[in-house]
């Protein structure tokens, strides 16, 4: 350790500096295809749902019984939450590989701080969200989710690639103007959870995947 | 002719101590084993490292527990941050002054 420094130390001295904060502060290795992964489960899970909104409705046509209309509530929350575990899930595995590529490790100081402050806006949402259906308030779920989504991004950006944010933003507009549009609460979710994720992954790995890494 | 080794601070000639310094840098505080993870160094070698630039007046050491575990964290000190940027701005003078 004890050679003379020259330019191309220093040059190398430099570039071990630069990758040692950025590698130090944030969580690098979030996959663009996660985000077109998740987009995919959303889209379908919107699908879904619609067509059993069609079944239940050309069954019970004008829905006032309530019972029908709790089954269906009953199976609109499963379909909710077997989207979320498959998209997670998929998005995990994107991610989880392209750290593997990366050689860096997946569950971290910066990943356990990235997922930390992701989830305090979400689950306050999530609480927040059940606590509306609690009392059979479910005009606002779709864009509460949206907001409250748009809110975690937001807050998670300052721990990963800061290109998240702008989908933050996007969030977060989206659901404002769906609390205009209560009765098309499905169509915004699919945009903002399937369409945007979708559009932002694939912009995401075009940015910083498409060619192959150099760290 | 000037000397281009001036201002290059010796304590930083390491490369474990000059990853401490950049990852204390951009981050308030951070534990010993969050260190040995991101540098991939041995406890003994970071040990040593760590106990240089604190002698060195560059890093805080807070001795805690996490339940019965001790969990010691670092934080970079005033002067520390001083003497990282003037190293950086003599590897940049070096860069510029040999082009």
């Amino acid at each position: 350790m004890e050679e003379k420094t020259s330019t191309p130390d220093s040059l190398q001295d430099l570039h071990d500096i630069r990758k040692m904060m950025n590698r130090s502060s944030r969580f690098i290795s979030l996959s663009g295809l996660s985000g077109i992964a998740a987009g995919v489960c959303a889209l379908a899970g919107a699908a879904i749902a619609v067509s059993r909104f069609n079944y239940y409705k050309k069954n019970n046509p004008g829905m006032i019984r309530t019972e029908t209309v709790d089954q269906l509530t009953y199976e609109l929350l499963i379909i909710a939450v077997v989207v979320l575990i498959a998209a997670f899930v998929s998005s995990f595995l994107f991610t989880w590989r392209r750290a593997k590529n990366q050689q860096l490790p997946l569950w971290d100081y910066t990943s356990k701080r990235l997922l930390w402050n992701l989830c305090i806006p979400l689950v306050a949402g999530g609480l927040f969200i059940t606590g509306m259906l609690y009392y059979g308030e479910w005009r606002f779920v779709a864009p509460a989710c949206l907001v409250f989504y748009g809110l975690a991004l937001i807050n998670a950006s300052k721990y990963t690639l800061t290109d998240i944010r702008y989908l933050g933003y996007c969030e977060i507009v989206l659901g404002l103007i769906n609390m205009f549009f209560i009765g098309y609460g499905l169509i915004f979710w699919a945009i903002g959870f399937g369409c945007l994720h979708i559009l932002y992954g694939a912009i995401m790995w075009w940015k910083y995947e498409r060619k192959p890494e150099v760290l | 002719m000037k000397n281009p080794i001036n201002g290059l601070n010796k304590v930083f000639e390491s490369r474990i101590r000059l990853g401490v310094m950049s990852i204390l840098m951009v981050n308030e505080e951070i534990n010993f084993n969050d260190l040995k993870q991101m540098l991939e160094v041995t406890d003994g070698n970071l040990a040593t490292h760590l106990v240089n630039l604190e002698e060195n007046g560059y890093i805080k050491v807070h001795k805690g527990f996490v339940g019965r575990k001790t969990n010691t964290t670092y934080q970079i000190t005033r002067q520390g941050e001083k003497a990282f940027t003037d190293h950086i701005s003599a590897l940049e003078n070096m860069i510029k002054g040999i082009k």
